[in-house]
């Protein structure tokens, strides 16, 4: 049965136009994976000389075990943003002569083999083998790996019930942000002491190899609660019981005074604020804006002006990136509709980009306060914010004509928490990082000053040319009109 | 009026639809019938543009379909649900589409309501949204919102399929007053032998993308149709 299931991800993953166009999106992530690996392992092999070198004094495995509360909960916190439950369409296996204990059993096990539970174990058996070089003994050693692997697996079952929980609120992240920062903030404030707390539990688990029972027990505790949860949702009534929302019609006449595109942009103002997925970029908003407090109150960014460009871009472009990339997915539901209708392809774009220009505008507002931190974060974000307009608008415009994936905007079906992963961080990056290496090059070479205004002037020559450049976007996507209609017909 | 020729779609080598002429007068009623892969859906796909034909062309009312847009503002369709915009009310879609083809609330808002009956109160005034209604009450909203703006083609996939007994014979009654004047076109696709005989002055029979049949529809139509198709199952048998 393992078998015939694996057939059939192997045939949707491969029979989908979204693979077929994107095979550079997929080269590039096993890129990453690689690039993953590497430092795992060189981590891994580096461990026990750098412990060496900075405690001296100390047991290399004992330090190493304090660390691991971070580890834990940076593990947690990445995998929310990048690990998704293996999705599969269960509706059409139902009625078909398949235990449903073997679907959910699959479904969990695939997730186990997971990129995200293999990478560890880089940087954990290198570790491992070289304190055994060292004079370990090898039976506190391998207890000690199968301990991290089973605490490798109980993230992985943790982070799906967190998915889970959070997928039914509206503010998704919230709760993950909730969570780690409030046992992070408990650990550093010595309040609890978890750190001592994990470490000494793993340290008893070596060296008493019988207590491994009790991460054993928590981890089959957690595949058991996953294995319920997805059990209660393989019921069809979960997905068709009719949550019939009571609509809200909402008045935005003020969008009136865009004129002609004035019916698009409250189409996509609907959009953003009745469908769960749009409604998610919205409140990437407050995220990305409260992204330059990561680092500006840090001493040691203070003087690094070239990074004061890239959060710019990240601040005033959040929105501009998060919804600009799914450009037109976002309408690809409906989308033979509005390519058979009385419409002119430019006023479409026209009113996407004006959403995005005005996004920018507000978030360059918001962000004033920055300027708490030095006037050159200010100037530095005003640019980026010029540049988001004329340059990275238009780019992500053009690039939403190699859109090929359709958005289902309303379906919520059992197993599908409607997520993106790794690849939605991926596009946006060469956004944030060109501009960046232009600033830091001028700025290095040049001065601050002369940096910032070529930045503007990149993003004055953008808006100049606007009208050429949105001639040659329309072109480009009616181009790829046909290609586009048939890609957002399918399904996956 | 709608003229084709030489139209041909193929995939891959494989011919779906070769239709060499066929020419549809303003303000008939035109029925397209066929089993599945007869080619009904790719052939009004092809006349909305939304596919690109593998040779020849459509000319609706003297505008080439595959070179101009110009067909759009005197032309609508409803598909399949792919048609409607799930997180609208009905209203508000009624709003966009008539502010699309240039109607002003009021023009919208008589329009929708004189197909009151038709929506049975179902859709009108309901605070929901589209994605919520059922796939019936769906239907009823695209094809109305296929009638707004004074179209004078009207196009309409399968418009029977889902409807329950009572709105499929009042959206009859719809259809034979928008042709009672003869100055809009109707093409409409079915399954149902009965409801195409009912409405369509003139029926096309596909198969396998070839046209076989072009009755003009009289008492024997129904007899001649029915007596087509059950030639076709004896052939399996």
């Amino acid at each position: 049965m393992i078998k015939r299931f694996l057939n059939l991800e192997w045939k949707q993953y491969f029979r989908s136009s979204y693979w077929q166009k994107s095979i550079i999106l997929n080269i590039l992530l096993i890129f990453f994976a690689l690039y993953f690996v590497v430092v795992f392992l060189g981590m891994g092999l580096a461990m026990y000389p750098l412990l060496k070198k900075f405690y001296p004094d100390e047991d290399p495995l004992i330090i190493f075990n304090g660390f691991l509360f971070y580890w834990i909960l940076a593990d947690l916190f990445v995998r929310f943003f990048f690990q998704k439950l293996p999705v599969m369409s269960v509706k059409p296996l139902l009625t078909l002569p398949i235990k449903r204990n073997k679907i959910v059993n699959y479904v969990l096990g695939k997730s186990a083999v997971s990129f995200f539970n293999f990478l560890p174990l880089f940087a954990i058996v290198p570790f491992g083998v070289v304190l055994m070089i060292n004079g370990y003994a090898s039976a506190t050693i391998l207890v000690w790996m199968f301990t991290l692997i089973s605490i490798t697996l109980i993230i992985n079952f943790l982070n799906f019930i967190i998915e889970n929980l959070s997928s039914e609120i509206e503010l998704s992240f919230l709760p993950i942000l909730l969570t780690v920062g409030i046992l992070y903030g408990l650990n550093h404030f010595n309040i609890i002491s978890f750190t001592e707390l994990v470490g000494n539990a793993v340290n008893s688990i070596s060296t008493n190899p019988l207590l491994i029972i009790i991460p054993f027990a928590v981890l089959v505790l957690l595949y058991y609660l996953n294995f319920k949860e997805l059990y209660k949702n393989l019921y069809l009534d979960n997905s068709l019981k009719t949550k019939t929302e009571q609509a809200r019609t909402t008045n935005l006449e003020w969008t009136r005074k865009f004129g002609d595109i004035a019916p698009f942009m409250q189409l996509d103002l609907k959009l953003i604020t009745r469908s769960k997925r749009a409604k998610s970029s919205l409140w990437m908003l407050g995220l990305g804006l409260l992204y330059g407090l990561f680092f500006y109150p840090n001493p040691v960014y203070a003087n690094q002006e070239w990074f004061f460009v890239f959060i710019g871009i990240f601040v005033t472009g959040i929105f501009l990136i998060n919804f600009g990339q799914f450009i037109p997915a976002w309408d690809s539901s409906y989308y033979k509709l509005l390519m058979s209708q009385n419409i002119k392809y430019e006023k479409y774009l026209k009113s996407k980009f004006t959403l995005m220009i005005m996004s920018v505008i507000i978030m360059f507002v918001l962000s004033i306060p920055y300027v708490y931190f030095g006037w050159k974060i200010l100037l530095a974000h005003f640019a980026a914010a010029i540049y988001n307009i004329g340059i990275n608008s238009h780019v992500i415009l053009y690039g939403g004509s190699f859109n090929r994936k359709k958005i289902a905007l309303d379906q919520k079906a059992a197993f599908n928490f409607q997520g993106t992963g790794a690849v939605q961080w991926i596009i946006g990056l060469p956004l944030m990082i060109v501009p960046m290496i232009i600033f830091a090059i001028l700025n290095y070479l040049i001065s601050f000053e002369i940096a910032i205004a070529i930045i503007i002037a990149l993003g004055l020559v953008g808006i100049a040319l606007h009208q050429k450049i949105m001639s040659f976007i329309t072109a480009r996507y009616q181009a790829t009109k046909y290609k586009m209609i048939d890609a957002f017909d399918q399904d996956n | 009026m709608i003229i084709t020729t030489d139209l041909s779609k193929s995939y891959k080598g494989n011919t779906v639809l070769n239709i060499p002429e066929l020419e549809i007068p303003k303000g008939q009623s035109f029925g397209l019938v066929g089993n599945n892969g007869a080619g009904k859906t790719t052939y009004f796909s092809l006349l909305l543009d939304l596919i690109r034909p593998t040779s020849g062309q459509i000319e609706n009312n003297g505008i080439l379909v595959h070179e101009s847009e110009d067909w759009k503002p005197f032309t609508s369709a409803f598909i399949d649900e792919s048609f409607l915009i799930g997180y609208l009310t009905p209203e508000e879609y009624f709003n966009f589409i008539g502010e699309l083809r240039g109607q002003n609330q009021a023009d919208i808002d008589a329009l929708t309501a004189s197909f009151e009956d038709f929506f049975h109160g179902e859709i009108l005034g309901q605070k929901k949204y589209l994605r919520d209604l059922s796939k019936g009450n769906q239907k009823k909203v695209g094809i109305v919102a296929a009638l707004i703006g004074n179209p004078e083609v009207i196009i309409l996939d399968e418009p029977f399929a889902n409807l329950d007994p009572t709105t499929q014979i009042r959206l009859k009654q719809i259809i034979n007053e928008l042709t009672k004047n003869r100055e809009v076109t109707v093409l409409i696709s079915s399954h149902d032998l009965m409801h195409v005989t009912d409405v369509c002055e003139r029926i096309v029979v596909l198969d396998k993308g070839d046209i076989v049949k072009d009755i003009v529809t009289s008492e024997a139509t129904l007899k001649e149709l029915e007596a087509h198709f059950s030639s076709t199952a004896k052939e399996f048998s």
